[in-house]
């Protein structure tokens, strides 16, 4: 079953971010990345280019469809996680520990609008 | 609302992941569809694929009937023979691609894709004037298994104890099994949809549930959904009709002119489809071979120096050789072998070359 980790903030598209001063760092959830399977391919966007909450910035693609990555926040992306580049699965193994992107927040109070875990484990069972 | 096979149930009980596919809730995968895949190319899978649709042509004029809505050539065809070929329009594209097996003289079991069964059923009825033939439309009788993979022979063989080793690839043989109502007996093929050997096996429903549990019980064949079905396909260059083929997609700009047999005396479609095998086509269906490991999906655009030039019919990381690849139909003025050509994948392009539109070597035993 899936795991759902505290702290963090959640979006209805199941992406996360996890706030660590200025920055956020962005990914998928364990619910998202089981309802996905088989991760072969994340597409990533470059370091330096801006992201809007509730805009695609990339795609996680598993051997049968390519889903959309919607931003949760806005920001400039500070950091790609390059590991994924060769070792997408790596989204299947641990999905918080493994985040996409890592952005300066350019309008922290955007976190406002996301879910926390219990909240987000209601919007995962409904 | 979706129609159930046979085995709906039993998939529910496995924790399949279902999907609607071609008018029918489907199993698209029970585990993941990389181990399902591996499961068919290295050992053995089973398929659900009671979605199928099944006619039965009897009476004095069913080969001359099935010759004129047929593609292939069945003229003078030994018993159990099977053929694969298309029903065209008479402008040459595609009303389905069957297999048609002689089970008689004078007497045919067509096999045709579930999506298509309503047109299809239609389109053969519409056919008929003329012809003193019976149509059995069996698709509400009929369940079907495809055991598929290296070690299926003995599956079959000795986990359902149907005869089947003496079968040769494309042949099929009706067997005294199963009961069965009158003109639909049992069928075992040497047939498939996968690359691999394999079998297909059609009976009532009763028959092909107590055929999939035997399976199960032996521990000797994984359940397969239909996501590593559509994999292992396309990645031996079979097409998918809605896909690679489709009433504007010709067998011949699909690059399936084998199967059009214009030496035959007439049949639906003959004149359009030899004037574009003589004159060419405007598209047609190549392969196409990235260098990154992004993935082309049905329907992204294909561009040669920034213009459209085509369009991905299907597209996948290629599991068993580990690249992403597609077929696409693009125009024929760059479907050479070696041409390099862009996909628009998402916002970026990524530049591909034609090749082959076989990605991964068959394996069939024949």
């Amino acid at each position: 079953m899936a795991n759902f980790l505290e702290g963090l903030y959640y979006s209805e598209s199941h992406e996360y971010v996890r706030v660590e001063g200025e920055f956020g760092y962005i990914g998928i959830s364990d619910y998202a990345q089981h309802a996905l399977g088989n991760v072969v391919y994340v597409d990533m966007p470059e370091v330096d280019d801006e992201v809007t909450a509730g805009e695609e910035f990339g795609a996680v693609e598993s051997v049968k469809a390519a889903s959309d990555l919607i931003a949760p926040v806005s920001g400039t992306v500070v950091e790609i996680n390059e590991a994924l580049e060769d070792e997408p699965e790596l989204l299947n193994k641990d999905a918080f520990a493994n985040w996409i992107i890592k952005v300066q927040l350019s309008d922290p109070s955007e976190l406002d609008a996301l879910m926390d875990v219990e909240a987000y484990k209601a919007h995962c069972e409904a | 609302m979706e129609k159930k096979t046979c085995l709906y149930d039993r998939h529910v009980a496995l924790g399949a992941l279902m999907s609607p596919f071609g008018g029918f809730i489907m199993p698209i995968q029970y585990s993941n569809i990389t181990d399902e895949h591996n499961a068919v190319r290295q050992h053995c899978g089973v398929f659900d694929v009671s979605h199928m649709g099944e006619v039965r042509v009897t009476g004095p004029d069913a080969e001359r009937y099935v010759q004129h809505i047929f593609t292939n050539d069945v003229a003078g065809a030994p018993l159990g023979q099977i053929y694969y070929g298309m029903m065209c329009y008479p402008n040459g594209g595609t009303v389905d691609d069957l297999l048609v097996y002689k089970m008689g003289e004078n007497d045919f079991f067509l096999v045709i894709n579930a999506a298509n069964i309503d047109k299809d059923v239609a389109w053969m009825n519409e056919q008929k004037d003329g012809f003193n033939i019976v149509l059995d439309h069996q698709s509400d009788y009929y369940g079907q298994l495809a055991v598929q993979g290296p070690e299926s022979e003995a599956v079959v063989e000795e986990v359902l104890g149907l005869p089947c080793k003496e079968l040769k690839f494309y042949t099929a043989k009706p067997l005294p099994v199963g009961g069965g109502r009158e003109g639909a007996p049992v069928i075992v093929s040497r047939t498939g949809y996968t690359g691999e050997d394999g079998f297909e096996i059609y009976g009532s429903h009763e028959f092909i549930q107590q055929a999939w549990d035997k399976l199960m019980e032996s521990g000797r064949c994984k359940p397969c959904g239909l996501g590593c079905r559509d994999t292992l396909r396309f990645e031996v260059g079979l097409p998918l009709y809605g896909d690679e083929l489709s009433a504007d997609i010709s067998p011949v700009m699909a690059g399936l002119s084998i199967f059009v047999k214009l030496d035959k005396p007439e049949f639906i479609g003959k004149e359009a489809l030899a004037e574009q095998k003589a004159n060419g086509v405007p598209q047609k269906l190549v392969g196409i071979e990235l260098a990154d490991k992004a993935i082309p999906r049905h329907g992204y655009a294909v561009l040669k120096d920034g213009e459209v030039i085509g369009e991905v019919t299907t597209g996948y990381h290629c599991l068993s050789v580990d690249k992403s690849v597609c077929m696409a139909l693009v125009k024929t003025e760059y479907s050479k072998l070696g041409t390099e050509l862009e996909v628009q994948i998402r916002k970026k392009t990524f530049p591909g070359v034609v090749v082959k539109k076989k990605f991964y070597d068959k394996h069939y035993k024949k």
